[in-house]
């Protein structure tokens, strides 16, 4: 490492120290500490919001999925900006910030909680936060760990201790207040390196028409002679082989759509895009953002920034993702992305490190330690508030110190996703799809409770009750049974039946929400219809009447 | 864009045109909202515990 670089990484450090350092100064009472004082600048909100959105895993991840099927992953960035962003902020965020004070809510499941009236809901909320967040936070921590290792030639386990314990760091001594700050802070970083990113794909390709021109190409190429060869003689893993299986599932070329209800776009469009897309709404450390800020004002301009920052961000992720091929199509004698990286995973930094300068190599690795530290920050003090609010409060029957309660609870599910993330640090399939089942009953569990808590004066407590339970066994059951992903990697379908799932076609690449939720809907709907409504005094302390 | 197909290239311009949805209307709301009055919260810390004891 030059002087360059260790001056650049003393001044990140210094500069998260201080954020920390200014959360914990500005951090009087439980209120800060759970949701930063409730008066959070709205450009701080939305960075935080996008920051905490996107991980590693979207930019590397996804990018690396966008080389290898193609530009359809854009409906995702457009979900990601119209539903992540345009409709979460307008339509959800000032009734939640709203009701959230009147109800004196600091956490998503004590929203839901006091909404209902409800111990159970934001006990039940919690343990879902507490029982599955660890496996999202400790893919994350592996993801961010695995790129500082592979940069500085560190070794796995310190690299893993030195990165929780900065995080710790500022997490347990300012509160939401540090880890929104420190968001902000890492989310320009991001914002800045893609921009960077996406100018200096477009010069190496000689502009945008010449970059997108050449996808046909590339593709007749390298992929469309795979067209007569059989899977089953390739290579598993492979380049060819993944090549081959997307144009089974119905892909058609990095410019085009999968071919209609075919397995490859019902996989694009359930799974990538409605579930990551919609199920990003019911998120809980998201969800508390807007309850962070005084007005609606600091929503509406949130949302001016947020669209920006997540059109730079996962939009040029996607982009540039499918641009690889057209990179090494060019530079790297006629391969395309797969053929030249190896595997999907490695795809978004090998082609930092063959097609850009050195200094933005150490730029983008910045940004995706960002990205890691900005998403686990805030899991980190959500499942903290989880552990400590939500579930020992609730169950405990003396009065305790909030802020006391979740500090300990932060350190606590810390220790348990390091934990974790020693342990699956071989086996990232478990974690990985373990983080998709934590999204799944997020959605189907959370989404018709929130917004029939804020949009449905009749929805009752039994019903968002009855609409959580038929929620996580729906979407447990696809998850664990059916789901062609999920049900394999985790492997109880075929400890318990012998198959990986019990259905077959493709039916099997449907996602999880696209079952579960409409369940959790229609049972929360008839549920609370036919029980009885909540009494009107709550519900017009709810609703501001 | 030309080398699109419909699919892609309506998720291409849909995104776009979301990250423009949100610009304009972050403009145009910039400072409209005049709620924060209503919903003054520097009393709030001082409110707490009766809030608490209406639930």
């Amino acid at each position: 490492m030059g002087m360059f670089e260790n001056i650049i990484i003393i001044v990140y450090l210094a500069l998260l120290g201080y954020l920390g350092f200014v959360g914990y100064k500005q951090t009087k009472t439980s209120t800060d500490y759970l949701i930063a004082g409730r008066d959070t600048h709205p450009f701080v909100m939305a960075m935080s919001y996008g920051a905490t959105f996107i991980s590693t895993a979207a930019i590397v991840g996804f990018g690396g999925v966008a080389a290898w099927l193609g530009n359809s992953i854009l409906w995702l960035a457009g979900a990601n900006i119209f539903i992540g962003i345009f409709i979460a902020f307008v339509f959800l965020g000032n009734p939640t910030r709203k009701m959230g004070l009147k109800l004196n809510a600091h956490t998503f499941p004590e929203f839901l909680g006091k909404r209902y009236r409800s111990k159970a809901i934001q006990v039940c909320g919690g343990l879902l936060i507490i029982l599955f967040m660890p496996l999202y936070a400790s893919a994350v921590l592996i993801g961010g760990t695995q790129f500082i290792v592979a940069y500085f030639h560190t070794d796995y386990h310190m690299a893993l201790l030195v990165f929780s314990i900065i995080i710790t760091g500022y997490v347990l001594a300012g509160g939401l207040k540090g880890v929104m700050l420190t968001d902000a802070l890492q989310g320009v970083i991001m914002f800045v390196a893609m921009a960077l990113l996406l100018v200096m794909t477009f010069w190496a390709l000689g502009g945008v028409e010449s970059a997108f021109s050449k996808f046909d190409t590339v593709w007749d190429q390298t992929v469309a002679s795979l067209v007569n060869s059989n899977l089953k003689e390739l290579k598993p893993g492979s380049a060819d082989f993944l090549m081959k299986l997307s144009m089974n599932w119905g892909f058609q070329g990095w410019n085009k759509m999968p071919i209609f209800l075919s397995e490859g776009w019902l996989f694009m469009v359930t799974t990538i895009t409605m579930g990551v897309g919609i199920g990003v709404l019911a998120q809980p450390q998201l969800v508390v953002r807007f309850m962070t800020v005084k007005s609606k004002n600091e929503i509406n301009r949130a949302v001016l920034i947020g669209g920006i920052f997540i059109f730079i961000t996962m939009g040029v992720a996607y982009v540039i993702g499918a641009l690889t091929n057209v990179w090494y199509f060019e530079f790297n004698d006629g391969k395309n992305a797969l053929q030249s990286a190896g595997s999907i995973g490695k795809i978004i930094p090998h082609f930092i490190t063959a097609s850009m300068p050195k200094w933005f190599s150490f730029v983008f690795l910045f940004a995706l330690i960002s990205a890691a530290m900005s998403t686990l920050s805030s899991q980190f003090h959500t499942m903290g508030t989880a552990f400590g609010r939500d579930v020992f409060e609730q169950i405990s029957t003396k009065q305790h110190n909030s802020m006391l309660v979740t500090r300990a609870g932060v350190i606590l599910m810390i220790v348990i996703s390091v934990s974790l993330a020693y342990i699956f640090d071989d086996q990232p399939a478990i974690i990985a799809r373990s983080t998709a089942v934590f999204f799944a009953l997020c959605a189907s569990m959370f989404l018709p409770s929130y917004i029939g808590a804020l949009f449905w004066k009749r929805m009752s407590a039994k019903g968002a009750i009855a609409s959580m339970i038929v929620g996580a066994i729906a979407s447990s059951f696809w998850l664990l049974f059916v789901h062609f992903q999920e049900a394999k990697a985790l492997g109880v379908c075929k400890f318990v039946f012998g198959t990986n799932s019990l259905l077959s076609g493709k039916i099997i690449f449907v996602d999880a929400l696209v079952i579960a939720l409409p369940l959790s809907a229609i049972a929360a709907i008839v549920v609370s219809l036919a029980t009885k409504p909540e009494d009107d005094k709550h519900i017009a302390l709810c609703f501001n009447e | 864009m030309g080398s699109f197909d419909l699919g892609v290239g309506l998720a291409f311009w849909l995104m776009c045109a979301s990250a423009l949805l949100c610009v304009a209307y972050g403009l145009i709301y910039w400072n409209k909202d005049k709620e924060e009055k209503a919903l003054d919260t520097s009393s709030w810390e001082s409110d707490e515990a009766k809030i608490n004891e209406e639930l």
